[in-house]
């Protein structure tokens, strides 16, 4: 006999099955790390049930007033060094419905391409007045924008002579456990994106294209910051009459 | 008939993935409040635990820079979410997300949180408590996502409808965590590759 709790009134509103082979595959050899970690068995896949279609929701009561400001979030009395950039753009789902009220965190190394962690041991200087962490929510119409410096190249242990191309991580919830996302924006003519392995990971160049953000000169602000649109796409329900059903929540 | 766009393609969350995410483990002084740092606050319902493991690598070796995310129901079942709209209580406190990072020297990681209820699964079956887990680190290319079962839930377990898609009792053994100690503490290794390997899931 099904219990009366067995399932929320309005029924599940299951999401599109994930395209694994339009991720990276787990063993990517040409990005060393990844081989002693991936998974060499196969993905179990599931009916989707409450475990995966709910998932963390955050509100303007999370985030601070300068979270989407890394040019004013971490000053010690200054401002950080380097080129003044706004980064935008809209987050959608898989059905072409915006994605309101997701949380995005990004973050990103300094101009020199230094991060301030306290694992970095790069040689470029830390910025005393740079972070490189910031958050946002998405608005009704699944914009955001973060107003940041543009990050240094930096070179990383993988081959000789690795260096990674100027990038922002971005970190994604949409309303449902399985939506989450993390990736990484770089930035439009940058000639270390083709010689990265970590964008190489990425199978198909349609898929490498959509993680380069184009200049964006009419969200730039003259005489103050030039800007860069990326637009993200997370998973979307399987069936349309479920889309927007957090509206108003 | 809608028209689907692929989502945006994953990247490796990279090692400095606590700057976005766990500012405070980075060393940067946290912005209020740092996310996911209690999962069931004082007024959460329900048997405190803890949960502790390390998350190892092909060879063997504790994966420092991993991040892990939880996502769980509460004692009575209920995911605080509105979508899960049953007649039960989410009490004041309980957020049911969190965020864990392990020491970076030894790779050992711990969180408490109180152990969750059974939530309903597919065809009207009821599935066994667990933890949703998700898993990003430094030379992983799509965030890995698992469950942690609980070890003293054996007839609970034998009926879960996930645990029951798995073959193998290995296999299907490496998403239970062993229940030890008088304040309970369910110990849980990940293994990201090998001949104990973990069970990961496409939801």
């Amino acid at each position: 006999m099904a219990h009366p709790l067995n399932t929320p009134s309005v029924g599940l509103g299951e999401f599109q099955a994930r395209d694994h082979a339009w991720h990276p595959a787990p063993l990517t050899p040409g990005y060393k790390t990844s081989i002693t970690r991936s998974r060499g068995q196969p993905l179990l896949s599931l009916p989707q049930t409450l475990s995966e279609i709910t998932g963390p929701t955050f509100g303007h009561s999370d985030i601070g007033p300068l979270d989407d400001d890394l040019i004013l979030n971490y000053g010690h009395g200054g401002e950080p060094v380097g080129e003044r950039i706004i980064v935008h753009g809209r987050v959608t789902d898989g059905n072409g419905r915006p994605v309101a009220g997701a949380l995005i965190e990004v973050w990103q190394a300094n101009a020199g391409g230094r991060y301030r962690h306290v694992k970095d041991t790069y040689l470029a200087a830390i910025d005393p007045n740079f972070g490189g962490c910031g958050r946002c929510l998405t608005g009704a119409d699944g914009s955001y924008a973060f107003r940041t410096i543009k990050p240094g190249a930096y070179p990383w242990p993988n081959a000789a002579n690795s260096w990674r191309p100027a990038h922002v991580h971005f970190s994604l919830f949409g309303t449902a456990f399985c939506q989450r996302l993390i990736t990484q924006m770089y930035f439009e003519g940058d000639p270390l994106i083709a010689r990265c392995a970590i964008v190489q990971t990425v199978p198909d160049p349609e898929g490498m294209a959509r993680l380069t953000a184009p200049l964006d000169m009419a969200a730039a602000k003259p005489f103050d910051a030039l800007a860069y649109r990326f637009d993200i796409v997370l998973r979307g329900r399987r069936s349309t009459i479920f889309e927007n059903r957090l509206e108003g929540n | 008939m809608v028209s689907r766009a692929k989502e945006t393609p994953s990247q490796t969350a990279g090692p400095f993935v606590h700057i976005g995410l766990a500012p405070g483990v980075a060393g940067l002084a946290p912005s209020p409040p740092e996310l996911g740092q209690v999962i069931a606050g004082r007024q959460a319902l329900g048997e405190r635990i803890r949960v502790e493991g390390r998350v190892l690598d092909g060879a063997g070796a504790p994966v420092t820079d991993v991040l892990i995310e939880i996502w769980q129901a509460n004692a009575a079942g209920r995911y605080n979410h509105p979508e899960d709209d049953r007649e039960l209580e989410v009490e004041p406190g309980f957020t049911g997300f969190g965020r864990v990072v392990p020491d970076f020297a030894t790779g050992v990681f711990s969180f408490e949180t109180i152990k969750p209820g059974p939530v309903p699964g597919p065809d009207g079956r009821s599935q066994a408590p667990h933890l949703n887990l998700w898993l990003v680190a430094r030379g992983i290319n799509l965030g890995l996502n698992t469950r942690m079962y609980f070890g003293d839930e054996e007839a609970a377990n034998a009926t879960d409808p996930v645990l029951g898609l798995i073959d193998s009792d290995t296999r299907r053994q490496s998403l239970v965590a062993e229940r030890g100690g008088s304040a309970p503490v369910y110990c849980f290794d990940i293994h990201l590759q090998g001949a104990s390997e973990t069970v990961f899931l496409d939801i």
